[in-house]
């Protein structure tokens, strides 16, 4: 990792992990005073985050572009979810040990693979292999037939539709339409303490610096050049004797389990989980998380994910109505006006401020104008497909 | 419907008493008098009793005044000491009086206009109108088995079948007698089998149950059912109601298989219509249009934008509008694709991923620019009188026009983009187009152009299928939402570059959905589709037809 780099994720992972919940600690009428509103909103922003990370590898590295990532962040987030109402227990509304929505629907007992969730291991172990194992069989079957670019996309989006629909049934026992909800604790602490709610901010941003360190690691590694060259020429990659199909494999389980990882946090935070997360409005938003912020970098998808989600707070209270006006707009520009997204286009704002103090400082020398256009050009990242 | 005939009869009655106004007055019978004074009394028994004797004299002219009784319109006028009754008309208000029409019971004879508050409404409560109602409804049937309408005879016939009253065979036969129409002949066949089966003899059971069996009738199942498992009945009708049953199951067999394919190829022509425009353009440019399914929605509300024109300014018109949104809805679609193309898609050539997140932008926009204009909730886009019903093909099987006109409608969209493709010299372009873009370019075809024109075709089309969703489904902002992942799907199966590979895929999709739907249910149906073409994706990457190449990338 370059050393700046390495200086400003240091800092940033300061000021999430520990400065934010210390000032969230201070008493409300404390200067640097964090609400508590606040750090459940960041916490929330964070777990998305972790989710961009892992889709800005697949796709900002690989190329591969997925559209079904809402469907591994439900596995995760209903894994967690499942576990959080049977820890309720007799204190739902109903008082019966199983969760309200089964008493609604005349459920008399806990279905089979609701009763492993009990155990906290399992649950933790579900968190992460749930959307790994599905990840691990979806993406093999796609990547074995050399199913890519659009393609791909288009059978991703299949996969959030159908997920969306057999989530919202309601003989899946998974809580139908108005998903899970209610949670009172997590594991043993009670939700509606500020100190609970701080608590899992800490872990989610501690997560998210730990799944930055993780994928930076693997863009560094030799793997991580493979993948960029899959990106850039899948043929050329397949014809010098690498199998683009396990590479893009084991990078679609990382992101899978990424996402599952971000489900599973959101949920106890956000006290709700329902299919309206897994469907293909959600699941290309997250996408779209990781266009604004700059694909390719790390660094520019959790900036996406936090910027974007953060005017849709602001706007979706403030002006409803144009919301998915913003948001069609945002896909439209980070397309056409800003390819690389935010970070490249500050990029090359800078590099244009540069280029201007060299021509000033160079003018009476040598006409370096078109030099610099060329290095401009040159240092735009190559568009993830062919 | 009901109401409707009421008010239809009612004014049959007010038109036959003006024609026969001036016909000479007979003297009424003794018994008519006597009912006529009975009712005027409040004895309930024999207020029923003149109710009878009116009803049973089967004079039309008294049944009429009995419709009138029914409705609360019969009031009895005391003039010159004498109470008689009349029937009054229409209402008005004459200074500060409320004013009546009134006519003779019988004649109808005009007798002026009187003040309200001098009649007195001669009240038919419950009891009285139970006791009119039969006579009435004998009337009104015997009416309606002679009506010119099909359709009116068909209702009556069914009507009749299912009240299985022995009292209505002589009316039956002597209709079926008079009938020509093939499916009214059916309904009165099995509502005449129904009332042997219920009230015959013996013999005559027997023949009903064989009859039933051998006209298919559905909703004798039941009576059979019954007959069949009655220990009363003789081994012979017993074993002939079984015998229709099983007649009856064989048939239902078959009609369910001739709906299921229906249904298929109702499925299948909406997807080759969606997806038709789709694969030409994802063909062509490698671009997945993910605004297409707002691109149908907008087709559908310039259909309905059409027909609000139709009904506020030509109203006696109203059943044209369908042929004249058709092409507007193409119009705009392919207006709103052109500029689509032109404005934004073209920069992205060969980085389809990009133009995909692009149009999904723009079809945010679109869709919610939809529900600004329009409003959020559904509107509501009529049919033409010519695409509402169903044409009978076998006894239990209407395929509904609607359906029939998507099929026909995929077919000649089809058949357009063929002759488009293959027999004009702009398919020519096309085809070289999507077979070697850069050659082209060297040959002299304006690529851009060619883009322009095709992504408008395809857009059009896609306003086309819009138009013609309106006839079966719900309109609404979100309208593109419920298909477009479908007809990705047959796009995906069927490959790019050739077009039997989407008609192929729309077919097999379309069919393969509506068979197991029955089995999976609907939503289950759709993940097992998903599985399967996940599947078949193993064999065929590049779908049905790919385009067989020697270049790696393909």
């Amino acid at each position: 990792m370059p050393k700046r780099e390495a200086l400003a994720v240091g800092l940033a992972a300061v000021v999430l992990v520990v400065v934010l919940p210390l000032c969230n600690a201070l008493p409300a009428d404390a200067p640097f005073a964090v609400s508590n509103f606040t750090i459940n909103l960041f916490g929330k922003f964070l777990t998305y985050a972790i989710l961009a990370l892992g889709l800005d590898l697949l796709w900002g590295y690989a190329g591969v572009l997925s559209l079904g990532h809402g469907v591994f962040f439900g596995l995760g987030a209903y894994a967690m979810g499942m576990h959080l109402m049977l820890e309720i227990g007799a204190k739902s509304v109903y008082q019966s040990a199983l969760p309200d929505f089964m008493v609604w629907n005349q459920v008399t007992a806990l279905p089979l693979f609701w009763k492993p969730f009990h155990s906290v291991v399992f649950t933790l172990a579900a968190i992460v292999l749930v959307p790994a194992l599905f990840g691990l069989a979806f993406g093999y079957l796609a990547f074995r037939s050399r199913i890519r670019g659009v393609y791909f996309s288009i059978i991703t989006q299949a996969l959030a539709l159908s997920a969306w629909l057999v989530f919202n049934r309601n003989e899946m026992n998974l809580g139908g339409t108005n998903g899970l909800a209610d949670f009172k604790t997590v594991f043993g602490f009670p939700l509606n303490r500020p100190g609970t709610q701080r608590g899992l901010y800490a872990v989610t941003a501690l997560t998210l610096v730990g799944a930055y360190l993780l994928c930076r690691w693997i863009t560094l590694t030799r793997a991580g050049k493979v993948l960029v060259a899959i990106r850039d020429s899948e043929t050329r990659v397949l014809f010098s004797g690498y199998s683009p199909a396990a590479y893009k494999l084991f990078v679609f389980v990382v992101s899978a389990v990424l996402a599952g990882l971000a489900g599973a946090l959101y949920a106890p935070q956000v006290g709700i989980v329902t299919p309206a997360k897994i469907g293909v409005l959600p699941s290309i938003e997250m996408v779209v998380w990781v266009a604004a912020g700059g694909r390719g970098t790390l660094y520019g998808a959790v900036l996406g994910a936090f910027g974007v989600n953060w005017i849709q707070s602001w706007l979706t209270t403030s002006y409803p109505d144009l919301w998915l006006l913003f948001l069609g707009g945002l896909f439209m520009g980070a397309v056409l006006f800003f390819p690389d997204g935010v970070v490249g286009a500050l990029g090359r704002l800078r590099s244009r401020a540069l280029r201007i103090v060299t021509r000033r400082r160079d003018r009476a020398t040598l006409d370096a104008s078109h030099l610099s256009q060329a290095t401009h050009v040159a240092s735009r990242p190559p568009s993830s497909d062919k | 419907m009901r109401y409707r005939l009421v008010v239809l009869l009612s004014l049959v009655a007010w038109l036959a008493a003006a024609a026969a106004g001036h016909a000479a007055p007979t003297a009424p019978s003794p018994e008519v008098t006597q009912a006529l004074a009975d009712l005027l009394g409040e004895d309930a028994d024999r207020r029923e009793a003149a109710v009878t004797v009116l009803g049973q004299a089967r004079d039309p002219k008294w049944l009429q005044f009995l419709g009138a009784l029914r409705e609360g319109s019969v009031y009895a006028w005391t003039r010159a000491g004498k109470t008689e009754l009349i029937v009054g008309g229409t209402k008005a208000t004459r200074g500060d009086q409320d004013v009546i029409d009134i006519v003779g019971a019988y004649d109808r004879e005009p007798l002026g206009t009187v003040p309200l508050a001098d009649l007195k409404e001669v009240p038919a409560d419950r009891r009285l109108r139970l006791a009119i109602k039969p006579f009435l409804d004998a009337d009104e049937t015997k009416a309606q088995l002679a009506d010119p309408d099909p359709a009116v005879r068909l209702g009556a016939a069914v009507k009749l079948g299912n009240q299985a009253e022995a009292a209505a065979v002589a009316t039956v036969e002597a209709a079926l007698q008079k009938e020509t129409d093939r499916w009214v002949r059916h309904a009165l066949t099995e509502a005449l089998g129904l009332i042997r089966l219920a009230h015959g003899g013996r013999e005559q059971r027997v023949a009903a149950a064989r009859t039933l069996g051998e006209i298919h009738s559905a909703s004798a199942r039941e009576a059979l059912g019954r007959l069949a498992a009655d220990p009363g009945a003789s081994p012979a009708e017993r074993g002939a109601a079984t015998q229709a049953i099983r007649r009856l199951e064989r048939w239902s067999l078959l009609t369910t298989t001739v709906e299921t394919v229906f249904q298929g190829a109702s499925l299948a022509s909406i997807l080759l219509l969606m997806a038709l425009g789709l694969a030409i353009v994802f063909g062509l440019m490698g671009v997945i249009n993910m605004a297409h399914g707002e691109l149908m929605a907008l087709g559908a509300y310039a259909t309905f934008v059409v027909q609000n024109w139709f009904r506020a300014t030509w109203p006696d018109r109203f059943d044209l509008y369908f042929a004249v949104a058709l092409p507007v809805s193409f119009l705009v679609a392919a207006a709103v694709g052109l500029v689509l193309e032109r404005g934004v898609i073209r920069f992205l050539y060969g980085r389809p991923l990009e133009t995909l997140l692009l149009t999904w932008g723009a079809s945010l926009i679109i869709q919610q620019g939809l529900r600004l204009w329009f409003g959020a909730a559904n509107v509501d886009v009529s049919s033409p009188t010519w695409l509402s019903g169903g044409v009978p093909v076998m006894v239990g099987v209407t395929l509904p026009y609607n359906r029939v006109f998507i099929i026909g409608l995929a077919t000649v969209s089809v058949a357009a983009t063929y002759w488009l493709l293959f027999r004009t010299s702009a398919g020519l372009r096309i085809r070289a187009v999507t077979q070697n873009r850069a050659m082209s370019s060297c040959l002299g075809v304006r690529a851009g152009v060619v883009d322009a024109t095709t992504f408008a075709f395809g857009a059009g089309l896609a306003g086309l299928a819009g138009c013609a969703l309106t006839q079966i489904g719900n309109v609404g902002p979100s309208l593109g939402q419920n298909y477009i992942v479908d007809s990705f799907m047959v796009v995906v199966t069927g490959g790019v570059g050739k077009l039997a590979g989407t008609i192929l895929a729309a077919a097999g999709l379309g069919g393969l959905t509506k068979g197991i739907e029955p089995a999976f249910g609907a939503v289950f149906g759709k993940v097992a589709i998903l599985v399967g073409v996940i599947l078949f994706l193993q064999r065929r990457p590049a779908g049905l037809f790919a385009t067989r190449g020697r270049n790696a990338e393909a």
